[in-house]
């Protein structure tokens, strides 16, 4: 039986509203009634969640808005805590992060694949030995020596896509930042993703396009209110997710779209 | 993993398995940081230089005109008690001050990437403490327009008044940092309680200008002891051993609390930021 690399056991997460302690000054001239309120007030974002994802899979987490998905990638990368339940990952997580995050804006490209590298737990060494590959792959020519306050958004996206795709990810974490390359890039990191598989590289895809759940996924997982509302077969769930949404879908198309 | 691990894990954890940042990732987090603050800021070479050095200097050239042209303060050498001064407070000012943004300012890689959050605020400090370090020639070029030289005692005293002072300003740092996360106005308290410790620390005025009755009391300002002993290492080439072990001890105190508070708050960051 394959052990799987992310299981979440009963997992809930609430976040105190920390919204009403906006400053030393108020919370110190209504300190009893600050700290019951810190108690009492809170923010439900997942309840009793549990699942398994499996080495090499590609795993997709769709949902509408508010329902607990960044949260749960959040739990993953291990930078929130469970309130209740556990949280196991047994492999590096490389989170892919949004635009520019993670970037210095006056650094060169070259130099923030090194920034960006560090800040997912590599050394040096290993970072160099995968520069000219990853600066192949984001086709960004003279510019990575440029700083990338002169990017493009889309080559912004292709260098921070290069840098997580080239630096061993164990666990791949992608929240809703593919879509801003051009198709032929895109199609390029569709290919990559999909030689992932054959590496074992799990992947979990955070995305509110249906299409991309189907194409890349093997499994998926609906969020809805801040449970588990179905988890199982991407078409199946997107379908399910479609109609509780109102939005029509034909998912024959989309199959097709991919071939 | 042992099994006995995993029972004693308590209820409401993230257990992160098979992944451990090494020692070489930790100091190649810390080079590379380090680097990025200083390329920014020494993209241009020699301007970059001038720029942290000008600071500090423009500030003691109007303590200058203001105490000792205008309201004639009757100090020897004042120009070098004033260097001598602001100097080393700037390291600290400037460390303390930015501290309250760092985490704030870093919010996007917080909320996503879990890495030891404490190398930003031991980042910034080393940062300032490298521009302290490159000024170091500039105290030493008034020194020998004054007609003095540095001493023997610079070999020791710097390297441990470095040490106390880093981990004073660290300290600080880190408590601050984390603190400000919840509490989003603490940058403006901060500001005001240095601007106080600004004037309450001998740096406009030599030790023996505080009156007699007052300057046990002295001891009480963390950042007066420190200013002390580095305006003696350099003015007078003298080590203030007495001084430098009151600084450790408020370095130990200031380290224990940052790092408290920090253990307590980090792994709520990406909750509130």
């Amino acid at each position: 039986m394959r052990e799987p690399v992310i299981s979440f056991y009963n997992v809930s997460k609430s976040y105190p509203l920390y919204g009403h302690i906006r400053g030393i000054k108020n919370f110190l001239f209504n300190f009893p009634h600050s700290l019951t309120n810190m108690k009492r007030e809170q923010y439900e974002a997942l309840r009793d969640i549990s699942f398994e994802i499996y080495e090499g899979e590609n795993f997709g987490i769709i949902g509408n808005n508010g329902a607990g998905k960044s949260t749960t990638l959040g739990l993953i990368a291990g930078v929130l805590r469970p309130t209740k339940g556990r949280v196991i990952v047994r492999r590096r997580v490389s989170p892919l992060l949004a635009l520019g995050a993670g970037f210095h804006a006056e650094l060169t490209g070259r130099e923030n694949v090194e920034l960006n590298g560090v800040l997912m737990g590599l050394t040096r060494r290993e970072i160099r030995r995968k520069m000219d590959e990853i600066i192949e792959f984001s086709e960004l020519g003279d510019f990575v020596n440029r700083p990338i306050r002169v990017y493009s958004s889309g080559m912004l996206a292709r260098l921070g896509f290069s840098v997580v795709a080239h630096l061993d990810p164990e666990i791949l974490l992608i929240d809703e930042v593919l879509g801003v390359g051009d198709i032929r890039f895109q199609k390029k990191c569709l290919d990559k993703m999909m030689t992932f598989k054959d590496s074992g590289v799990t992947m979990v895809l955070v995305t509110h396009s249906v299409a991309s759940v189907i194409n890349i996924c093997d499994r998926a997982m609906w969020i809805d209110n801040h449970r588990v509302r179905m988890l199982g077969d991407p078409t199946e769930i997107v379908e399910a997710y479609c109609q509780a949404a109102n939005v029509p879908i034909n998912t024959n198309a989309v199959n097709k779209a991919s071939l | 993993m042992s099994i006995a691990r995993q029972i004693s894990r308590r209820i409401g954890r993230v257990s992160h398995f098979s992944h451990h940042r090494n020692w070489e990732n930790y100091r190649d987090l810390l080079i590379v940081l380090l680097q990025k603050e200083l390329k920014v800021r020494y993209n241009n070479k020699a301007l970059g230089y001038i720029w942290s050095i000008a600071n500090p200097l423009a500030s003691a050239l109007v303590y200058f005109i203001a105490f000792k042209i205008l309201m004639r303060l009757n100090v020897p050498d004042y120009p070098l008690v004033l260097i001598s001064g602001v100097f080393p407070w700037q390291w600290f000012s400037n460390a303390v001050g930015a501290s309250t943004n760092i985490f704030v300012g870093n919010a996007s890689i917080i909320k996503k990437v879990n890495f030891p959050r404490n190398i930003v605020p031991l980042c910034m400090v080393s940062n300032h403490m490298i521009h302290f370090l490159a000024s170091i020639p500039v105290i030493v070029l008034f020194l020998f327009m004054f007609g003095r030289a540095p001493s023997l005692a610079w070999s020791y005293g710097i390297p441990l008044l470095l040490m106390v002072h880093f981990g004073m300003a660290y300290g600080i740092a880190l408590g601050l940092a984390s603190i400000n996360l919840f509490f989003r106005d603490l940058e403006r308290l901060t500001a005001i309680v240095l601007n106080f410790t600004f004037y309450l620390t001998p740096i406009l005025y030599p030790v023996d200008l505080i009156p007699d009755h007052l300057r046990h009391l002295i001891v009480l300002n963390p950042a007066a002891p420190l200013i002390i002993a580095w305006r003696q290492l350099f003015l007078y080439g003298t080590f203030n051993w007495p001084y430098l072990f009151v600084c450790a001890g408020y370095a130990a105190l200031f380290l224990t609390i940052g790092t408290l508070i920090y253990r307590k708050l980090s792994w709520k960051f990406a909750e509130v930021i």
